[in-house]
């Protein structure tokens, strides 16, 4: 029988890490994501299935120990607000061209900045672009719902071994912090050493009689060496542009207009769009659930059918350029900043203006 | 059925933990629910407050700015949230504090005096279930058994011991509601 809880997005994060067999979490503590590491202190998962929980003294430590954790085959993670993911971007291009999983999660806050802690997706370029320097992409992915928090730890852990990539969950404030009833998953354990070194062969596990040596690294001095590894992780983003898009398309293809938005906005579009249908506006919402990679091809076909697109975002207009990308320059743009959440009936007015 | 709620009042109240019982009540009756607390700035300020919604169907935004039933804690929360509930909607407020009272015509308008008489009892940290069971009282979203279950769902065993006192200042509010304006 299934577990089902009451909790905030945060609190599930780290229980979900638990259930995942999460091998460590390192982490410092930021609004709004703090719920991360205290629910993890508060569970102690290291007398449960020991799993490592550490606080180290900052967001640049954090990000050195779970690259540390991930050249020796473990799930490992960390979690963090947009100023600290900021400092966390010299560990992810490492992590990026030495190949190594982990999963970052971003609970955003107002940029740029100190800023403020209130809700915002202004961290889309940073975390969708790479990021960091050099020619590198994270998985992204971006749950709207306390269950997509919970399901997604799973889901990015797979994903980060499957293609050898650090995986970003991509949150806004409101999906950090807010309840809702969530179903559990089923307590997986953790790897042991054998199991690592069956699915990670490249983790170094210490070195055998006879055996090669391993080496991971980011540093390729030789510089047509360099460009195999850049070839490399280009053909790995080919093929997940390929086959890892995933997305929702809630009622567009009868629709008019599409409003385009990922997160929590992309349900409070889901109220405007109920709204809209009731004065006989035909709008459809399609969410995003990676944003890399995009669902291109879909807002593609969308656009072959001859729709309207609006891509409405918390932020002064950041994922409405793939969208630009994907289907021309005509797309409407509708975004506040600042920890602001527009209203439904604020949405809607932009949507008569298409009309 | 979807019933939109706010819950707003000081720090210290119980407000976001009164908006976490009644979301596991709707639980309880097997109801979607989202529960968003206020988190900025403003909760270090003092004030808190905490938007509730149970749905038979799956909830879509879970922020808003109308409400089915707004239940004012203070006088900050009444100029902010008087204009917020729903025409023909609800509004509950505690008179403890309040010296510009609520003047819409088109909303219900009830009264608790959920402070004195958390002070009479003795006991004022249940304030916040003597509250809920006046807002239990007008709106009947959810039962009183799945407040009772919602309660040992949500508190860790070593306060179960508070629940009979919890249930008491419940069923007490539920009592205290003067209907002050009613629309037809």
């Amino acid at each position: 029988m299934a577990e089902v809880a009451l909790m905030k997005g945060n609190e599930v994060v780290a229980e979900a890490a638990i259930r995942y067999g999460c091998d460590g979490y390192f982490g410092y503590p930021i609004t709004p994501q703090s719920e991360i590491m205290e629910t993890l202190m508060i569970r102690k998962p290291w007398e449960e299935t020991g799993m490592v929980v550490l606080q180290a003294e900052s967001e640049l430590a954090s990000i050195n120990m779970v690259y540390g954790g991930a050249s020796s085959g473990k799930r490992v993670m960390t979690s963090s607000s947009s100023p600290g993911i900021s400092l966390m971007q010299e560990g992810l291009t490492y992590m990026a061209a030495a190949e190594l999983p982990c999963l970052v999660v971003n609970v955003m806050r107002g940029g740029p900045g100190l800023g403020t802690i209130g809700p915002s997706q202004g961290d889309y370029f940073q975390a969708v672009k790479g990021g960091g320097h050099g020619d590198y992409n994270l998985i992204v992915l971006a749950p709207a719902s306390v269950q997509e928090m919970n399901d997604f730890v799973g889901l990015g852990f797979d994903l980060a071994f499957k293609y050898r990539t650090p995986v970003m969950m991509l949150v806004d404030g409101i999906v950090g912090q807010m309840m809702e009833k969530v179903t559990l998953g089923e307590f997986k354990p953790r790897w042991t050493k054998e199991q690592i070194e069956q699915n990670a062969p490249w983790a170094l596990t210490g070195k055998k009689t006879g055996a090669p040596a391993k080496y991971i690294t980011s540093c390729f001095l030789d510089l047509s060496q360099l460009e195999r590894v850049n070839e490399h992780l280009q053909a790995k983003y080919k093929v997940m542009k390929e086959q890892e898009v995933r997305f929702v398309n809630n009622d567009c293809d009868d629709a008019d207009i599409v409003i385009v938005a990922y997160g929590s906005v992309a349900r409070i579009c889901r109220k405007v769009a109920q709204l809209a249908r009731e004065e006989g506006i035909k709008v459809g919402v399609l969410r995003p659930i990676t944003l890399f990679p995009f669902p291109t091809v879909e807002l593609q076909r969308l656009a072959a059918m001859g729709k309207k697109f609006i891509s409405v975002e918390l932020s002064a207009g950041q994922m409405v350029e793939d969208v630009r990308l994907a289907v021309g320059n005509d797309v409407k743009f509708y975004g506040r900043t600042g920890g602001i959440v527009p209203t439904p009936e604020e949405i809607l007015e932009q949507i008569k203006k298409m009309v | 059925m979807t019933e939109e709620i706010l819950i707003a009042g000081f720090g210290g109240q119980g407000v976001l933990s009164m908006g976490k019982i009644l979301a596991y009540a709707g639980i309880m009756k097997d109801k979607e629910v989202s529960w968003m607390p206020s988190y900025g700035p403003e909760m270090r300020g003092g004030t808190a407050n905490v938007t509730v919604i149970l749905s038979d169907e799956k909830i879509s935004s879970p922020i808003l700015n109308k409400f089915d039933t707004v239940i004012v804690l203070n006088q900050q929360s009444m100029d902010k949230f008087e204009g917020a509930v729903k025409p023909g909607g609800c509004l509950l407020y505690d008179p403890n504090g309040i010296t510009i009272f609520p003047t819409r015509r088109d909303i219900n308008i009830c009264r608790i005096e959920a402070t004195r008489l958390a002070a009479e009892s003795g006991n004022p940290k249940v304030f916040n279930m003597i509250v809920l069971g006046a807002y239990v009282a007008v709106k009947g979203v959810v039962e009183t058994s799945s407040v009772q279950l919602a309660l040992e769902k949500s508190l860790p065993e070593r306060y179960h011991k508070l629940i009979p006192l919890n249930m008491q200042a419940f069923t007490s509010g539920m009592e205290l509601v003067e209907k002050e304006f009613l629309v037809e």
